[in-house]
């Protein structure tokens, strides 16, 4: 009786956990995993050039820029 | 104060444009499956997304030091900014199909119509259809009021401006009833998208010690950087490739 109450608990954490990691994925990746690498990036820029404020102003925004054409791009030639 | 009016606009905007959506599922159910269940659901809904909301949101503004929660947040924003900007630049275009509330209206309806449509008795299939549009539709909300709100330390803000958006287009979508297609969420979700992108980007540099030229007023150059940007990227993929998706109107 207690196994059955315990495996039945331990389902629904598991199927709450999944949901959950499922919902970010979904939410960060989706189908469009290039806008999360490319934010990745951004961030990599951003802490690497933090000293240099024009060089770090110019550079990360001409990388998002720049991604959200390529982001674009792609999606043109999916839809094709 | 620039950068809060800005957030206020941006979390009405996005507040808006999703909840355009949840009530077009909402009016779907309430009219086949009965207004009782449909607007139960909604508020149930709404009610877990606000404790959602404080539950997530004071410990985030309190506990998290300001420069972390910035460059994850931001990252955030910035992801679901470009998303936004760049579904709104593919749909502007003619590459991706608009969003078509008539249709999604219609396949609720059908799919839900049986002989209990007018009851005014609980149906459980009325009022699950309606929490899951208000709740996967307001889970988004949510995140933007997150992220915007305890990066910018203006949670009460943010939440303010989002129960305005859920109010307005609640009253304007029961007055004008099913004519919610009418409203331009391709426009609105493209000026959000701007918004959304613009903070992302601060906060993600501010929080990496990178110190904007202007402070918070650089936020209007940002949003500005990403307006033009936009609509030159609309008007070079209308100019360079012929659509592909004929649009629904």
């Amino acid at each position: 009786m207690n196994e059955t109450a315990d495996k039945r608990r331990s389902g629904v954490v598991s199927r709450s956990i999944v949901a959950f990691g499922r919902f970010w994925w979904e939410f960060l990746v989706g189908d469009t995993p290039e806008l999360f690498v490319a934010t990745l990036i951004v961030i990599g820029l951003a802490i690497a050039l933090h000293r240099h404020t024009i060089v770090a102003v110019v550079v990360v925004l001409a990388a998002v820029v720049g991604c959200l054409g390529l982001s674009t791009w792609r999606g043109r030639k999916r839809l094709k | 104060m620039t950068s809060s009016v800005i957030l206020a606009l941006a979390v009405f905007g996005a507040s808006a444009v999703e909840m355009v959506e949840a009530l077009t599922i909402v009016l779907a159910a309430g009219i086949s499956r009965g207004w009782r269940s449909a607007l139960e659901g909604a508020a149930v809904a709404a009610l877990v997304l606000a404790v959602l909301v404080a539950a997530v949101g004071v410990p985030l503004v309190h506990l998290i030091p300001l420069d972390v929660l910035r460059v994850v947040i931001g990252g955030m924003l910035l992801v679901l900014g470009l998303n936004w900007l760049r579904k709104a630049i593919l749909r502007a275009s003619g590459h991706k199909a608009l969003h078509d509330e008539d249709a999604i209206y219609r396949t609720t309806v059908s799919s839900l119509s049986t002989p209990a449509g007018t009851t005014k008795s609980r149906d459980a299939v009325g009022f699950t259809v309606a929490f899951k549009g208000v709740f996967l539709e307001g889970l988004e909300v949510v995140m933007i009021v997150l992220t915007l709100g305890s990066s910018s330390r203006h949670l009460a803000l943010a939440a303010v401006s989002a129960a305005a958006a859920v109010v307005v287009v609640g009253v304007v979508g029961t007055i004008v009833g099913r004519q919610l297609s009418e409203v331009p969420e391709n426009a609105m979700k493209m000026v959000v998208g701007i918004m959304l992108t613009s903070f992302g980007v601060f906060w993600v540099a501010e929080g990496a010690g990178v110190r904007w030229p202007g402070s918070d007023l650089f936020l209007l150059a940002l949003v500005g950087l990403f307006a033009a940007t936009t609509a030159g990227a609309i008007r070079w993929m209308r100019a360079v490739l012929p659509a592909a998706v004929e649009q629904p109107r």
